[in-house]
């Protein structure tokens, strides 16, 4: 029931790091999260897609010293989509994924600690409703635990490079937009500064120009 | 030099970098890739072994599932530890209980919000466990590995959140 001593400390410390990672990278927040999923705010893509690249990199590369070996979870169809319905209904509304809710309390969030409460009854109701999950969960078949190199075939390296571009296109673009819309912004107030002496606003155009200028 | 605690944000592609070292170091040094979720299945099961008499004998989960307080849940008491010191060290504090956000969608009640956070974290943990991993322990530590029930997962929870979202919060908030 307990780990050896240097493993759970091994743990604290993975952890400790972590939490400062995620309260450092701004997604203990509520309207960072949520701001995600209305396409406002690409922090999570960005954090998420690096930390998959990086991690990625190094995970295959010391995979034949075998100083580590892939822990992959088994493509249980109906757990994994079934879940992911679940687990997205509930991170959109609630703000918060599992970590970051966590984080979110080491910052002083009520409703995230709250939120601690409420995962722990989440994980008490999948404990006793496992024996009748179970079957539930199997019944749409079971594809094992496999990796997508695996499945079709193909160097897994083929499926690394492919994502470094992948990622390095995406947040080549996200750069590009965000650059376009503060200068677009910037040009929008000086337009508005000029015109504000000899003419009122546009009551619609107010608080676009108040919401850009913060 | 100053110190980079001190500061109250890093820029997110340093951060998931760091991630990424830090799950080379969690798979290196503990033979486990970064998780949460699991630490909470794990303690609510010893909670309710302790909390029903006879559970382990009628519940399946106990024959098959051998939960334990360790590395994984170590972990869990680190991010908490880790947060709070970030945001001690930064003085990014926000003891809040209605993120603007949500008052500006559904009001500031806190009971409102606290009963709906204590739902949908619980429906988020739930489904969490149906696929045996969460943001961690799928969306990076999965994917990262090129795990296909990872990639599966992390699609269909992000563009469900979206719809969710979308529809929850809509176009209407203001930006907060």
């Amino acid at each position: 029931m307990f780990d050896p001593l240097w493993k759970s400390a091994l743990g604290l410390l993975t952890g400790i790091i972590f939490g400062v990672l995620l309260q450092k990278g701004r997604v203990a927040k509520f309207h960072v999260i949520v701001g995600q999923f209305l396409f406002r705010d690409w922090t999570v893509v960005k954090i998420m897609g690096t930390a998959v690249v990086v991690g990625s990199v190094g995970i295959y590369a010391l995979l034949p010293s075998e100083a580590v070996s892939l822990h992959i979870k088994p493509l249980v169809w109906v757990g994994v989509v079934g879940g992911g319905i679940c687990f997205g209904v509930g991170m959109a509304i609630f703000g918060y994924c599992p970590g970051t809710g966590v984080a979110a309390c080491g910052e002083g969030r009520r409703d995230a600690m709250v939120g601690v409460l409420g995962m722990l009854l989440g994980a008490g109701l999948y404990v006793s409703s496992y024996p009748q999950l179970s079957g539930l969960l199997q019944s749409g078949g079971d594809a094992g635990r496999v990796t997508l190199p695996e499945s079709t075939d193909t160097s897994p390296w083929l499926w690394i490079v492919g994502l470094c571009l992948l990622a390095i296109a995406g947040f080549a673009f996200l750069a590009w937009r965000s650059r376009g819309a503060s200068l677009r912004r910037q040009d929008e107030s000086r337009r508005h500064d000029a015109t504000r002496s000899d003419e009122k606003p546009r009551p619609d155009e107010k608080p676009r120009t108040v919401r850009a200028q913060r | 030099m100053s110190n980079p605690l001190a500061k109250k944000s890093w820029s997110p592609y340093a951060v998931g970098a760091g991630i990424g070292v830090l799950s080379w170091f969690a798979f290196w040094t503990a033979g486990h890739p970064l998780g949460i979720s699991t630490a909470f299945e794990h303690t609510a099961a010893l909670i309710l072994n302790a909390a029903v008499p006879g559970l382990e004998e009628s519940n399946s989960y106990y024959q098959q599932q051998s939960p334990k307080i360790g590395w994984g849940w170590m972990v869990v008491v680190g991010v908490f530890v880790g947060s709070t010191i970030s945001s001690l060290t930064s003085g990014d504090r926000e003891s809040i209980t209605v993120p603007p956000r949500w008052e500006s969608r559904f009001g500031s009640s806190a009971l409102f919000r606290l009963t709906i956070a204590l739902l949908s974290s619980g429906l988020m943990m739930f489904g969490a466990r149906l696929a045996q991993g969460c943001t961690s322990g799928h969306g990076i530590s999965g994917s990262l590995q090129l795990a296909a029930s990872s990639w599966l997962f992390s699609l269909t929870f992000f563009l469900v959140a979206v719809l969710t979202a979308f529809l929850v919060y809509g176009r209407a908030t203001r930006d907060v």
